[in-house]
């Protein structure tokens, strides 16, 4: 079964521009410098990498809160750059919603657990009060809230039980994409396991388009098809999980995987330790951004930028694994 | 499966479990009592604010004379416990035979009347103008907080008296020069806490819905911005009264023969030597109402700010 391709990102880019003040210069931060990728329906893209990476920029871009600099982005069928009418743009924004990583921050203290669930509905809908009212409910349902707690403001929940309300609210409107950044690093480990069967369930139900922004791979593990690979704004590494997983080839990944803990006293780990810190985006390193800390690296890689390309398992943006250095 | 999640859910919070269905309007309010009940000073002043308002209310039935009535037979009698004190003028007559007691009564409605206006005109257009800069950011919240800093930068009552000399004396006037000097604390407070509010998820989130300018300023950001409004707004109540007072001494304000307040303290200024009571009443009116309503906007700030909360 060929699953229907739901959001396509080619070559996106983000840049943000910095003010030079009195005596600082100006620039430009490149926060997302060319991610290109596929996401199916019902499927689950992992984006991995260190704080200040780019994910949380991809987050909002997809959802459509900021503009990309450059490059394409087609959600369902529909290029969000040929979007102009408001109608157009209304039924984009209904394929994208996003579930944020702390759930204290993102439900409106001041309203009821029905009101955040019914803004979507009334912002995009012409339902009536009555039908607005059953469809939260069986959303409520549906991520594994009572009925009653529908009247019940946000500070009277759990973490846990605020994140399904979160993921109550990104399902509203039915979306076909539902981004997912950090859902579960703010839980308690007992409750994360819960979140996210919570998710994989819901997923499975509406078939539904997971972007799964996370820095925890034991999670990445657990839910994701494919993972993304990002350092500095560019992806490193794509592949379906296992070859990720078992096989990593990009240097950055395999330091990335040998700093996950694992639960075995007895397993010796032999840990890739990186050396110096993340470039600034403002300033990155010529040629490949990684080669500064890089074991692998040589004058190519000072000189010339790596570009995604196909090895045996996955794809990997590396001078030394084409060339076979690794 | 997700029903054994769910009876986890509900095992682990049992503090969410209401004992009895009751409206979180009430739950809220019996909340706020309790926090407001534990200073005690605050339920004095609120008490006393209760009581001015309602001498206030009612001033045309217990008011003993009418305020302006000039009773001939009678000029500067002093207060009925004093030699030579009438029963009938219980806090004595002003120079012009008016009985005190009644015009102190009668004043009250000035005092509280030009205090809730201003608040209305500095609380609305303070929270209109700080919300939207706060919202908006780059130019246009330059322009307005540099204005609001400007008003900011003059003597409050210097000012106010400035406008009412171009605007002409008269409380409506006094009133809208106060609210003016007023405006910019509302908008600071309102700018501080819409700019923090509005970087918030749940704000980026209604953004994802699809949520409009307004409804996001007004729906979603204003109502987590009014506490702090609030105190605010309790808080200048009382110094609104003092500069109604204030200008009305200054013969800027209430214009004669209206029983306001500080107007009353400055047509009798020649017998502060001679005639004590014409004096000390409406001064001490003032002190005590603006006291009580200091209390209790102490009172409300430590009930509505959640860090005070200790549960």
């Amino acid at each position: 079964m060929a699953a229907e391709t739901v959001l396509k990102a080619n070559n996106l880019k983000r840049y943000y521009e910095i003010k030079g003040g009195m005596f600082a210069k100006g620039g430009t931060v490149k926060a997302l410098d060319g991610a290109s990728f596929n996401l199916e329906a019902g499927k689950t893209l992992a984006v991995v990498g260190e704080s200040g990476c780019g994910k949380s920029t991809l987050a909002r871009l997809v959802t459509l809160i900021e503009k990309p600099t450059d490059g394409e982005l087609v959600l369902g069928g529909f290029d969000i750059g040929s979007a102009h009418t408001a109608e157009e743009k209304r039924t984009l924004r209904q394929m994208v919603q996003i579930v944020f990583q702390d759930p204290y921050g993102s439900l409106n203290p001041r309203q009821k657990v029905s009101a955040i669930l019914e803004e979507p509905l009334k912002i995009n809908t012409s339902m009536s009060s009555a039908e607005r009212r059953a469809e939260v409910l069986s959303m409520m349902s549906r991520v594994g809230l009572r009925p009653e707690q529908a009247d019940r403001y946000p500070h009277m929940f759990s973490g846990g039980q605020r994140q399904r309300i979160a993921i109550a609210r990104a399902l509203m409107l039915r979306p076909k994409i539902v981004i997912l950044d950090e859902p579960v690093s703010a839980l308690d480990v007992s409750i994360q396991a819960q979140v996210l069967n919570l998710l994989t369930d819901l997923q499975e139900e509406m078939n539904l388009a997971y972007l799964f922004i996370s820095h925890d791979l034991s999670v990445v593990r657990h839910i994701a098809d494919d993972v993304l690979v990002m350092y500095l704004g560019q992806p490193v590494e794509h592949g379906s999980r296992e070859e990720i997983f078992s096989n990593p080839q990009h240097p950055y990944t395999q330091a990335l995987l040998s700093a996950t803990p694992v639960a075995d006293p007895s397993r010796k780990r032999e840990r890739i330790k990186l050396v110096g810190e993340l470039p600034s985006p403002l300033n990155p390193p010529s040629g490949c951004t990684f080669h500064p800390r890089c074991p692998l690296a040589n004058e190519r890689c000072k000189a010339e930028m790596p570009k995604l390309a196909p090895t045996s398992s996955a794809q990997v943006s590396c001078h030394a694994v084409a060339e076979g250095r690794n | 499966m997700s029903q054994v999640q769910n009876t986890l859910d509900q095992n682990e919070t049992p503090q969410t479990e209401a004992p009895k269905p009751i409206s979180p309007f009430r739950q809220q309010m019996r909340e706020f009592w309790f926090y407001f009940s534990e200073n005690k000073g605050a339920v004095a002043g609120l008490f006393f604010f209760l009581f001015v308002v309602l001498v206030a209310v009612f001033a045309d039935v217990i008011a003993p004379h009418s305020p302006i009535e000039q009773y001939r037979d009678f000029i500067l009698i002093p207060p009925a416990w004093q030699e030579g004190g009438n029963a009938e003028f219980l806090l004595g007559t002003d120079p012009v035979g008016r009985d005190l007691l009644s015009r102190l009564m009668h004043g009250a409605r000035f005092s509280l009347y030009a205090g809730c206006i201003v608040i209305v005109i500095s609380l609305s257009i303070g929270v209109m103008l700080g919300l939207s800069a706060g919202f908006f950011r780059g130019m246009y919240e330059t322009i307005v907080m540099r204005v609001m800093d400007v008003i900011l930068s003059i003597p409050s009552l210097l000012m106010a008296l400035v406008l009412v000399a171009i605007l002409g004396p008269g409380l409506r006037n006094a009133m809208i020069a106060i609210s003016i000097t007023y405006l910019p604390h509302y908008v600071r407070l309102a700018r501080a806490s819409a700019v923090a509010e509005s970087a918030r998820d749940y704000v980026t989130a209604s953004r994802v819905a699809g949520a409009g300018t307004w409804r996001l300023m007004c729906i979603t950001i204003l109502p987590n911005c009014m506490a702090p409004l609030i105190v605010q707004a309790s808080l200048s109540f009382s110094t609104a009264i003092l500069d109604t007072a204030a200008l009305g001494f200054l013969g800027m304000g209430a214009q004669p023969p209206a029983s306001e307040w500080g107007t009353m303290l400055a047509e009798a200024r020649e017998f502060i030597l001679s005639a004590w009571w014409v004096v000390t009443f409406p001064g001490v009116a003032i002190l005590l109402t603006v006291l009580s309503i200091n209390l209790m906007g102490d009172g409300l700030r430590d009930a509505l700010d959640p860090k005070m909360k200790r549960s």
